[in-house]
C-alpha cells in the first residue's frame, strides 16, 4: 500500500470515530469522496505512478473509496438509529388514562331497542311497517273482534276525540286490518307503535308506550309455529336461550289467546322476588288470529291460519336496561336519556 | 278469586294427586293462579275444651281465671275474653301448641300462671271475630282436636280475575273442579239439589217490563226459617274464600253464588208482594243495604215490590227489604239480567259488587234454576223446619241458542300443527261437558249452555279447548314451511333511521320522546299559546285536552326543563302531530320530525345557521339535493316573526326553520340562542330523490376569482345568485360565500366564483369578460364591487 493511501485511510477512521450527527457525517464524506476530496486527489496522482505500477495503484485507491463509502454508510445508519432512539426518549408519554370523548347525541332507548327487534325480524323474513297514531274505532275495535259492548271500549280506558269516532290507538293491533288489505296473504309483518291509555301514571304505569305488534300468516300456521317464533326472536333479543311457556290468554282477536312466559332469567326458573317466586315472567301477549279478524282483513279463513304477539317495547327496555320507573321513557330528563348511546 | 281446594275436592276426587302441582297446572290448562296459601298448616294441639269454673283475677279487672277441661286434663288458663261462662265449649291451644300468631307456651299474667290460650275465631284465622273467645256449639266432644272438628285445613288458591272475564262458568267452585276433572281425567260429580216440583201454593209474581235486559228470573218464597247462623264449616268456607259471615239466609246466597257462580238474592218475605223488574221513569234516589244513597237514572235496571224499588238489579239490594234476625220467610231471587248493562249501571254507581262482577261475565241462564234448587236443598239440610210456600216461578224471557259446531280432524291438525289423536279430542271435549262425537269424518260438537252465552261460538274457540288441556308445554317446537320472499322495510322506516343516525351521530342531538297532547300549563308558563285543534274528550286533565299541531312546543318545554343539562345541547323527536281536520272530518295527522337547539355559548345568529346548515344537510343525504328556504308569514305565536323561513323541496313545503318570539325564548332562557326546525316527514318521504349526476373533473386547472361587494340592507344573496345564474356561464362551475361582515353600517360579502374549462386552461381575459358580465348585472340589484 502506498504511504498517502494509508495515511487518508487513517485520517479518516479518526475523524469518523468523532462524528456524532448526520451533518458531520456528510461534512466527511465531502472532505473524502466529494469532486475536491482526499480520495479525488490521491486519483489524481495516478499520472505521477510509475505505468506498471499504476493497475495496483488504482485497485489500492478503489478499494479505499469502497471501504469509506461502506464505512459511511454503516455510520449514517447507526446515526440514524441513535436519532430514532433520541426522539423517542424524548417524546411525551401520554397518560391514556385521561379522559377523552367526542360529542354525540344519543337515541331514545325504545329506538334502541325497537331497531334490535325489528332487525331480528327483518332476518326472519317480515316486512317492518309504520302506522299512525290515530285510528278508528273500526280500526282499533270492531276490525279486531271488540265488539260493542266489550270493556276495553269504555270511556275509562280509551281517549277518545272531538273528530268522529277517532282515537288514540290503544294497541297496535289497531294496523292490522290495514296492513292485511294492503298485503293480502301469505304475510310476515311486524309493525311498531306508540299506544294510549286512558290511566293515571305510576312507576309502572304510562299513558303513552310503545308495542310491537307482529303477524304471520300462511295455509298452515300452527301454535307450533308460534312457540318457535316467540322463542327464536327472544333468544335473539335476549341473547340467551330464552325458555317460553305458553297459557290460555284472552284476547278477542285471537283464538286461542294465550300469554306467553319467559322463564324467569335472574333465578333460572327457581322463583325470586323479581319473578314473584313463580319462576316466570309474564312478557307478551299473542295467539292464533281469530277468523272474524281475518276476514275483517279479508284474507280467507278457511283457507289461512295466522299468529298475532303483540311485545311490550317500553315493558322490554325497563327489563332490559334495568329501568324502574316508567316515567322516565316520556320525561324528556336528558340526564336519563343520554345513557342509553349505542345503537 | 278465591278457590278452596276443600270444596273443589267435593265435587271431584282429587285423592292422591299432589294437589299443588295440580294447581300450578291451572296456571296452564285454564287460569293464572296468583297465589297458593296453605290453611290450618300453623296449628298445633288445639282441642276443644269446656271451661269449668270462672273466677275474677285478683290483679285485673278484664282477666279472669279459669279451669277448663281439654279431655286428657283439667288446665288453668287466665283469659281476657269478655265472653267467658262456665260450661262454655271452646278452642284451647295447649303448652306447645301453635296458633298461626305463634308457639303456646306456659304463661305467667298478673301473677298467675296460665297453662294455655282459649282461642278467639280470628286467631285461628278462621274469621275476622276477636270479640270474645270462639264459643263451639255443644255437639262437639271435649278434647277433639279443633283440626278434626272442623275443615280448617284447606289449600286455598287465588286466580287473577283478569284471566277469567271471558270465562263466565269458572266464576264458581263448581266450573273449577270440572276443570280439574278434565285435566286429571276423573269424573265430575252432579251438584246435589232439591229435587221436588215446587209446583203447589200461590206465587210470587213476576212482571218483566224490560225484556231487552232480562234473560230470565226465578222467584220462590220459603218460610219457617228457623235457623239465623250459619254451619262454622259453612263459615270458614265463606271467610277462607273472601266473604264475611253475615246471617245464614245471606250467607247461603253467597255459598251458592261461589259454588255455581249464580248471584242470588234473598228479600224478607214480608216487604215483598210482587216483583216487577224495569228501568224507572225518572231518577230517584235509593237506599242499598250498604247504607249509602244511589243516584238511580232512567237506565238503571231496578227491581220493584209493586211500585216500590227493593234491588238494583244484579249489583245490590236495597236496605229496606234486607234479611234481618227476626226473617222467617224469605223471597229468592235466582235470575239473569243483561251483562252489559249491569256492567254499565255497576260503573256509573261505581258499585262493583261479587254479584255485578259475574253477570258482567254474561252467565248460563240454565243456572239460575241449579242455583235455586241448590240453596233449597243446602238450607233444608241445615234447616230441615222450613219448607217452600209458592209455587217455583220461572219466567224464562230468552233463551240462548244452542251452538252445534262441525269440524275435521285437518282442522284441529292444522292449527296444532302436531298430532293430537281423536280420542283425545272426544275424551277431552266431552270430559269439559261439550257432546262431542266423531262420525269417521267429522267431529260435532254441541256447546254447553254454560260456554254458549259469548264464550265459545265458533269452532276456532274448540281448538283452545282441545290445546289447553292437551297441555301447551307439550307442543313441539317447529318452525314455518311458508316460502321466502325478498322483504323491504316501508320507505319512511329506514328513513327515519337514516334520519335518527344523523342526527345523533352527526350533529350530536338527543332523540327524546314526548307526549301527543298540549300541556297547557307548561306551556302557559312559556308563553306559548294552546291553538285550537282536534280535542281528547275525556283525559283527566283538562288543560291538555289538546292534541298538538307542532312537535315544537313540547320540544320547546324540554328544553325549558332540561336548561341546567348542558350550556348547549339540542333534542329532536319524531312524533305525530295533527294538523287540523279533512273534509270527512277527521282529524289531518302528520309525522313530523322535531328539532330545538338550545346554546349559551353563540350568538342566534350563529345558532340559526348552524341549523340551517343542518336541514340542508339532511336533504342532500336523503334526498341528493338542498331545498331551498324562504321567509314566511308566522303561524304560530312561539315563533319570531321576522326569523321564520319555509324549507321547500321538490315545490313541496317541507316544514320550517325558526327562531323564537322574543318573549318566548326570554321565557325559557334570557341568555340562551333557541332555534327550531319542524319537518313534515309525510311530505318529505313522498318527494323525490334527485339522481346523481357525474361531472368528468376538468384536466385543466380552475380559476377562483374573489369579488367583495357592498350590498345594501336587506339584500338576499338569493337575488345576488341570480345575476350569474341567468347568464348560464357554462365555464363557472360553482359559487361560495367567503366572508361576510359589517362595518361602520356598510355591509360587504365576499363572493368566490371558480372557473374552468373542460377543454383547454381560461385565459385571464375571457375570465375578467365573464366577471364584467356578472358585475354588470349586479348593478341592476344596486350591488357594487367594493373599492
Amino acid at each position: 500500500m502506498d504511504e498517502n493511501t494509508g495515511k487518508i485511510q487513517q485520517a479518516f477512521e479518526e475523524r469518523i470515530a468523532e462524528i456524532k450527527s448526520s451533518a458531520e457525517l456528510e461534512q466527511l464524506r465531502i472532505d473524502f469522496l466529494g469532486k475536491k476530496g482526499h480520495v479525488a486527489s490521491l486519483m489524481g496522482s495516478l499520472k505521477s505512478v510509475a505505468p506498471e505500477k499504476k493497475k495496483e495503484f488504482g485497485q489500492t485507491v478503489n478499494k479505499l473509496k469502497q471501504q469509506i463509502e461502506n464505512s459511511i454508510q454503516d455510520k449514517l445508519e447507526k446515526i440514524a438509529k441513535l436519532e430514532e432512539q433520541r426522539l423517542i426518549n424524548s417524546a411525551e408519554d401520554y397518560d391514556v388514562t385521561l379522559p377523552a370523548e367526542v360529542e354525540r347525541g344519543s337515541f331514545h332507548p325504545i329506538t334502541v331497542i325497537q331497531r334490535e327487534v325489528e332487525e331480528i325480524f327483518r332476518t326472519m323474513g317480515f316486512t317492518i311497517e309504520d302506522f299512525k297514531e290515530i285510528v278508528n274505532d273500526y280500526e282499533c275495535f270492531e276490525a279486531l273482534n271488540i265488539p260493542k259492548h266489550h270493556p276495553a271500549r269504555d270511556m275509562q280506558d280509551t281517549y277518545y276525540l272531538s273528530t268522529g269516532d277517532q282515537l288514540l290507538k290503544t294497541q297496535t293491533s289497531a294496523a292490522q286490518n290495514a296492513i292485511m288489505k294492503k298485503y293480502g296473504a301469505p304475510l310476515r309483518a311486524v309493525f311498531p307503535g306508540r299506544c294510549f291509555r286512558n290511566e293515571s301514571t305510576d312507576a309502572c304505569h304510562e299513558n303513552t308506550f310503545f308495542q310491537m305488534e307482529g303477524i304471520m300468516i300462511d295455509e298452515d300456521i300452527s301454535i307450533s309455529n308460534l312457540i318457535y317464533f316467540m322463542k327464536t326472536m327472544l333468544s335473539e333479543v335476549f341473547q340467551d336461550d330464552i325458555t317460553v311457556r305458553l297459557r290460555p290468554g284472552f284476547f278477542p282477536f285471537v283464538e286461542p289467546g294465550f300469554e306467553l312466559d319467559i322463564q324467569c332469567r335472574i333465578c333460572g326458573g327457581k322463583g325470586c322476588p323479581s319473578c314473584k317466586n313463580s319462576g316466570w315472567l309474564e312478557l307478551c301477549p299473542c295467539g292464533m288470529i281469530h277468523p272474524n279478524v281475518l276476514e275483517a282483513g279479508g284474507i280467507d279463513p278457511e283457507k289461512y291460519t295466522g299468529f298475532a304477539f303483540g311485545l311490550g317495547l317500553t315493558r322490554l327496555a325497563m327489563m332490559k336496561y334495568g329501568v324502574k320507573d316508567i316515567r322516565v321513557f316520556n320525561s324528556g330528563n336528558l340526564k336519563a336519556l343520554s345513557q342509553f348511546e349505542s345503537k | 278469586m278465591f278457590i278452596s281446594m276443600n270444596w273443589v275436592r267435593e265435587f271431584v276426587n282429587l285423592d292422591g294427586l299432589d294437589l299443588e302441582k295440580l294447581i300450578r297446572r291451572f296456571t296452564l290448562s285454564t287460569a293464572e293462579v296468583e297465589d297458593i296459601y296453605y290453611k290450618g298448616n300453623d296449628i298445633k294441639d288445639v282441642v276443644v275444651g269446656q271451661i269449668l269454673s270462672v273466677e275474677n283475677h285478683p290483679n285485673s279487672k278484664k282477666l279472669h281465671l279459669l279451669k277448663v277441661d281439654v279431655g286428657s286434663e283439667v288446665l288453668d288458663i287466665v283469659c281476657g275474653a269478655p265472653n267467658v261462662k262456665v260450661g262454655m265449649k271452646t278452642a284451647v291451644a295447649k303448652c306447645g301448641g301453635r296458633v298461626p300468631a305463634g308457639e303456646i307456651n306456659k304463661a305467667t299474667l298478673a301473677g298467675y300462671d296460665s297453662y294455655g290460650m282459649c282461642c278467639s275465631s280470628a286467631e285461628l284465622g278462621i274469621s275476622d271475630d276477636n270479640s270474645g273467645i270462639w264459643e263451639i256449639t255443644d255437639d262437639i266432644a271435649v278434647g277433639t282436636d279443633i283440626l278434626d272438628a272442623y275443615p280448617i285445613k284447606d289449600i286455598i288458591f287465588e286466580v287473577d280475575n283478569k284471566s277469567i272475564t271471558n270465562r263466565p262458568d269458572l266464576w264458581g267452585h263448581y266450573g273449577i273442579a270440572r276443570e280439574f276433572a278434565a285435566v286429571t281425567k276423573r269424573p265430575l260429580k252432579d251438584v246435589e239439589i232439591f229435587s221436588d216440583a215446587c209446583d203447589s201454593g200461590s206465587v210470587v209474581p213476576v212482571t218483566v217490563m224490560r225484556d231487552d235486559l232480562v234473560y230470565r228470573y226465578i222467584s220462590l218464597k220459603i218460610s219457617g226459617v228457623t235457623k239465623t247462623v250459619s254451619p262454622m264449616a259453612m263459615q270458614i268456607r265463606l271467610y277462607y274464600c273472601g266473604m264475611r259471615g253475615i246471617n245464614l239466609l245471606a250467607d247461603l246466597t253467597n255459598y251458592v253464588m261461589l259454588e255455581l257462580g249464580q248471584p242470588m238474592h234473598a228479600f224478607d218475605a214480608r216487604k215483598i208482594d210482587t216483583i216487577k223488574i224495569g228501568t224507572p221513569d225518572k231518577p230517584f234516589k235509593f237506599k242499598t243495604l250498604d247504607d249509602v244513597e244511589r243516584d238511580i237514572d232512567e237506565n238503571t235496571l231496578m227491581i220493584y215490590n209493586n211500585d216500590t224499588p227493593v234491588a238494583v238489579a244484579g249489583i245490590m239490594g236495597g236496605l229496606d227489604s234486607e234479611i234481618v234476625g227476626t226473617t222467617d220467610s224469605v223471597v229468592l231471587e235466582s235470575a239473569n239480567f243483561d251483562g252489559v248493562s249491569v256492567r254499565k249501571t255497576s260503573s256509573r254507581l261505581a258499585l262493583r259488587t261479587d254479584a255485578s262482577m259475574r253477570y258482567e261475565k254474561i252467565l248460563d241462564p240454565e243456572l239460575t234454576m241449579t242455583a235455586t234448587r241448590r240453596f233449597v236443598k243446602l238450607l233444608k239440610d241445615i234447616d230441615p223446619e222450613c219448607y217452600i210456600d209458592s209455587k217455583l216461578n220461572d219466567v224464562y224471557v230468552k233463551h240462548y241458542p244452542v251452538i252445534t259446531l262441525t269440524f275435521d280432524k285437518k282442522y284441529v291438525d292444522r292449527y296444532t300443527g302436531i298430532e293430537i289423536s281423536n280420542e283425545q279430542i272426544l275424551e277431552t271435549l266431552n270430559s269439559l261437558g261439550f257432546d262431542a262425537s266423531f262420525d269417521g269424518e267429522k267431529f260435532t260438537v254441541v256447546v254447553p249452555s254454560w260456554r254458549a252465552t259469548k264464550d265459545v261460538t265458533i269452532k276456532a274457540d274448540i281448538i283452545e279447548e282441545i290445546t289447553r288441556i292437551y297441555g301447551y308445554d307439550n307442543f313441539k317446537i317447529v318452525t314455518t314451511r311458508s316460502p321466502l320472499k325478498p322483504v323491504r322495510a316501508e320507505v319512511c322506516k329506514d328513513e327515519d333511521y337514516r334520519l335518527k343516525d344523523l342526527l345523533v351521530d352527526k350533529f350530536n342531538l338527543h332523540e327524546v320522546h314526548s307526549y301527543i297532547w298540549c300541556d297547557g300549563k307548561k306551556y302557559k308558563k312559556l308563553g306559548i299559546d294552546v291553538e285550537d285543534n282536534v280535542r281528547i274528550l275525556n283525559i283527566a286533565t283538562a288543560e291538555n285536552g289538546t292534541v298538538r299541531n307542532s312537535m315544537i312546543p313540547t320540544l320547546l318545554s324540554m328544553t325549558y326543563e332540561n336548561k341546567s343539562y348542558a350550556p348547549a345541547f339540542g333534542i329532536f323527536e319524531i312524533g305525530r302531530v295533527a294538523d287540523g281536520t279533512a273534509d270527512n272530518g277527521y282529524c289531518i295527522e302528520r309525522k313530523r320530525l322535531g328539532i330545538t337547539l338550545f346554546d349559551k355559548t353563540v350568538s342566534e345568529k350563529e345558532l340559526y345557521f348552524k341549523m340551517l346548515a343542518m336541514v340542508k344537510f339532511l336533504f342532500k343525504s336523503i334526498k341528493k339535493a338542498e331545498p331551498t328556504l324562504a321567509k314566511v308569514e308566522v303561524r304560530h305565536n312561539w315563533q319570531h316573526p321576522k326569523n321564520t323561513a319555509e324549507i321547500t323541496y321538490d315545490s313541496k313545503n317541507c316544514g320550517y326553520i325558526c327562531t323564537l318570539h322574543p318573549t318566548v325564548n326570554q321565557k325559557i332562557d334570557k341568555n340562551a340562542s333557541i332555534v327550531c326546525a319542524e319537518i313534515d316527514l309525510d311530505e318529505f318521504y313522498l318527494t323525490k330523490v334527485c339522481d346523481i349526476e357525474f361531472d368528468e373533473p376538468s384536466k385543466f386547472p380552475s380559476i377562483d376569482v374573489d369579488l367583495s361587494l357592498i350590498v345594501s340592507e336587506g339584500q338576499r344573496y338569493a337575488d345576488i345568485k341570480k345575476c350569474w345564474e341567468t347568464l348560464n356561464l357554462s365555464e363557472l362551475k360553482s359559487d361560495s360565500v367567503i366572508d361576510t361582515f359589517e362595518l361602520a353600517g356598510v355591509k360587504s360579502i365576499t363572493v368566490r366564483l371558480s372557473f374552468s374549462s373542460n377543454d383547454r386552461t381560461l385565459s385571464m381575459e375571457e375570465i375578467q369578460e365573464q366577471t364584467d358580465k356578472i358585475l354588470e348585472n349586479l348593478k341592476t340589484i344596486g350591488v357594487t364591487l367594493k373599492v
